[in-house]
């Protein structure tokens, strides 16, 4: 597909014209904001079916090959679906982590045989995918894995827990880190990575509430669980390597994924526009000159992102730091988001102190929700201060 | 478009990118440390040699039009050589030069044409503004009398005991002109020295009564060629803070590196690496502001994105600059509480530019009315 200016122009149009025609109204039932806290039945039988529906128009995994489900275009495709998928405030993208880190995993690293099982399945939303990496004494600290898969004949015997399991009690699969050797030198070379069924027996996911009060997240349970050796991803005592490539790309530093629409967009724009619509001392909130210091920061720190966006695609701006623009946008990207919404939340007046559920809540407790559920954002795929730290080492070259 | 973030490009030409690199390489060579040193206490602050250096490549007409010897490549370009400057923390009359340009230049067009000439020719200019402290202030204190002459003092004017031609903003009948006084117009003891925080940058009090201008511009041109310099002078002294913050950066991270307390390199301390990281991050968000400015801003008067850009750019040059000399004396110790230790130049450094064409306060409220009020 070619990728000049005029073709795109076309393409936007189109998406936009199917946009209206095609996306959900509001189904009258909370949906969530992002792919960390789906919660019910309801939720994801609707989810999937939109999934399948944007897949079906041809609008998801545009880039990825044809063979596969997707359509063999140019990234720039995925990416104005995805800006108009946020235009349009369309529900999201639920299947997250297989659209976004399995799919490129497997396309990059995955066996023929891999691919051809699972990659289509993952754009359709026919098969759902969990991560299993972090554990309950191990969230940050991955090279500490501690869950066994041992050797028995054609399987491995999984015994453990993993924690943070998002999506877990409805997906099919897990990528799972597992430890297949106690006796290594490097704690590194005994973990192993597998592409692992999770409904079998031996396999339980039970669901944790979160601070927002919904749910998503699972703590995994493997007891004896007999996975297939052919589940294996890589060479046994490889999943390290594995698993430092699907951080690349869950953490946006390697392109790749299927879609970016995996949460709400909350721009500046929509902060500042229901500020503007709040009072405080009988006054437009926004006449307040502390109130309007604050919003130049935020105002700054929105731009600043946009901008270095920008400059991460300008070699010739950015080479005396190499990939360093890429490594800090979570670390940047974040934690702004984090301030925005509680600023948000915070100058409602009593109306600030209502959560989802009032009637009375400012736009239903949105901002409440929102900030509390950016911390998904702040702490998943790797905490803001551990994000500082590969920042300083990989980046600054400072020491560990 | 968000129609808060606005434009939010980012397209410096083949030609300006290269003189970054040009730049950088001309600082690391020429402009070691010790050289940048060697001037601190000298009393016009320059290596004359350098400067000439950078007159020969075309750098004093670097933002004007090759009609009159300038480099052609648009006024951004200045920006590039600025970052390179202020990376090595090099002292020279640049930048009074290039804003003495770019304000007669937009105010008079060709009539400035032989002043134009002398300045890409290597001649020092100055714009003297402030009548005080305040940089929000009208300054029109000086008078330009009925017979001629200037009665008055302006403060603070950069370079003003090298500069061989000035720029007085002065009141006649209550509109601003703009009075290019040469230096041989000037009495004796018209120029007094001020005492700067930045011993690589210098600044004079100068007492213009009694001169007679060479030349005067009049018109409506001189109040937006006023507005648009002051802009550019933001965003130039931010193209040089982000370059000093680089630089501050990377000296707090050489010491990190190889300072060992409690038998370990005090850079694996996380109270000294994270706050590490912020000035890195910062650093990158100022730099990207930056070029944004150069790329939005134009030879004719400046838009409201070009406006917002520059003082957007100045803000978050500054928080930076002033986090990354605060934090180096700090990360230093003992010894970044020492006259040797470089940090004490990068403080100095970053005092100096906060308040330069005015500080954040000074931007950030009217940066509130530009985002805000339109709604």
């Amino acid at each position: 597909m070619s990728h000049n200016k005029a073709a795109l122009s076309a393409f936007r149009k189109e998406v936009a014209g199917w946009m209206e025609e095609n996306v959900p109204t509001d189904p009258g039932f909370l949906l969530p904001l992002t792919f960390l806290e789906v919660g019910t039945e309801q939720q994801l039988d609707f989810l999937r079916e939109w999934q399948h529906k944007l897949w079906s128009a041809g609008y998801l995994g545009m880039h990825w090959p044809s063979e596969y489900g997707g359509q063999c275009a140019d990234p720039a495709y995925q990416h104005i679906v995805d800006r108009e998928l946020g235009r349009h405030n369309a529900p999201i993208i639920f299947n997250t982590i297989g659209l976004n880190w399995v799919g490129p995993l497997l396309l990059d690293m995955g066996t023929d045989e891999e691919k051809a099982k699972y990659v289509k399945n993952i754009l359709s939303g026919e098969e759902i995918w969990c991560q299993g990496f972090s554990e309950p004494d191990h969230g940050s600290d991955l090279g500490a894995v501690q869950t066994r898969a041992v050797r028995d004949g054609d399987d491995y015997v999984v015994n453990g827990s993993k924690i943070w399991t998002t999506l877990g009690n409805y997906a099919d699969h897990m990528i799972l880190l597992a430890r297949t050797n106690t006796n290594t030198e490097r704690k590194y070379d005994g973990l192993s990575f597998f592409l692992s069924p999770m409904k079998i027996e031996g396999v339980e996911a039970h669901p944790i509430r979160k601070v927002t009060g919904e749910y998503g997240f699972n703590q995994t349970f493997f007891t004896d669980a007999r996975i297939p050796a052919s589940c294996l991803m890589g060479e046994d005592g490889g999943g390290w390597t594995v698993a430092m490539k699907t951080l690349e790309y869950e953490r946006g530093v390697t392109a790749g994924q299927a879609s970016g629409h995996w949460g709400v967009t909350i721009q500046i724009d929509d902060m500042i526009d229901e500020l503007s619509q709040l009072e405080h001392d009988g006054e437009p909130l926004l006449s307040d000159p502390v109130v309007r210091d604050d919003l130049v920061s935020f105002v700054m720190d929105a731009k600043a992102l946009s901008l270095c966006g920008r400059r991460m695609a300008i070699p010739a701006l950015n080479s005396d730091y190499p990939m360093g623009l890429a490594l800090s946008v979570k670390y940047r990207s974040t934690e702004y988001e984090r301030r925005m919404k509680q600023y948000t939340a915070s100058k409602q007046g009593a109306q600030s102190a209502l959560y989802v559920g009032d009637a009375d809540a400012v736009r239903g407790g949105f901002w409440q929700r929102a900030y509390f559920s950016n911390f998904g954002a702040t702490i998943g795929g790797g905490t803001t201060q551990v994000q500082a730290n590969i920042v300083a080492e990989h980046v600054l070259g400072l020491p560990k | 478009m968000s129609p808060v973030l606005q434009n939010v490009s980012i397209g410096l030409s083949e030609e300006q990118t290269m003189l970054l690199d040009v730049a950088r390489g001309f600082v690391r060579d020429k402009a070691p440390i010790e050289v940048v040193r060697a001037q601190l206490e000298t009393e016009t602050g320059f290596d004359a040699p350098i400067w000439q250096a950078m007159v020969d490549m075309g750098w004093a007409g670097i933002s004007l039009p090759d009609t009159f010897g300038g480099s052609g490549m648009g006024v951004g370009s200045a920006v590039p050589v600025f970052e390179a400057l202020g990376s090595g923390l090099l002292g020279t009359p640049l930048l009074s030069t290039t804003l003495a340009g770019q304000l007669i230049w937009r105010a008079g067009g060709e009539s400035a044409a032989d002043w134009l000439r002398r300045l890409c020719g290597g001649a020092v200019g100055s714009v003297a503004l402030l009548d005080q402290a305040d940089w929000g202030a009208a300054n029109v204190g000086v008078e330009l009398n009925p017979d001629g002459t200037l009665s008055g003092t302006k403060r603070y004017v950069a370079d003003a005991g090298v500069a061989d031609i000035f720029i007085a903003v002065a009141n006649e009948g209550g509109a601003p002109v703009l009075a290019i006084v040469e230096r041989d117009a000037l009495g004796e003891v018209a120029i007094s020295r001020n005492t700067l925080i930045d011993l690589t940058k210098r600044a004079g009090n100068v007492d213009f009564t009694g001169a007679e201008p060479a030349q005067v511009i009049r018109g409506d041109s001189v109040a937006i060629a006023l507005r648009d310099t002051l802009l550019l002078g933001a965003l130039f002294t931010a193209a040089e803070a982000a370059g000093a913050a680089d630089k501050c950066l990377r000296s707090i991270t050489e010491y990190l590196k190889t300072r060992k307390q409690f038998g370990k390199l005090i850079g694996s301390y996380q109270a000294l690496k994270h706050p590490t990281v912020d000035i890195y991050v910062g650093m990158e968000n100022a730099r990207s502001f930056v070029y944004h400015g150069a790329t939005v801003v134009g030879d004719t008067a400046l838009s409201v994105d070009a406006e917002v850009a520059c003082r957007m750019a100045k803000v978050s040059a500054d928080d930076v600059m002033v986090y990354a000399g605060d934090r180096s004396v700090q990360f230093h110790g003992g010894f970044g509480f020492t006259w040797e230790c470089d940090s004490t130049l990068f403080i100095r450094r970053a005092q100096w530019a906060q308040q330069m064409y005015g500080g954040a306060l000074h931007h950030r409220k009217r940066l509130a009315s530009l985002l805000l009020d339109k709604r």
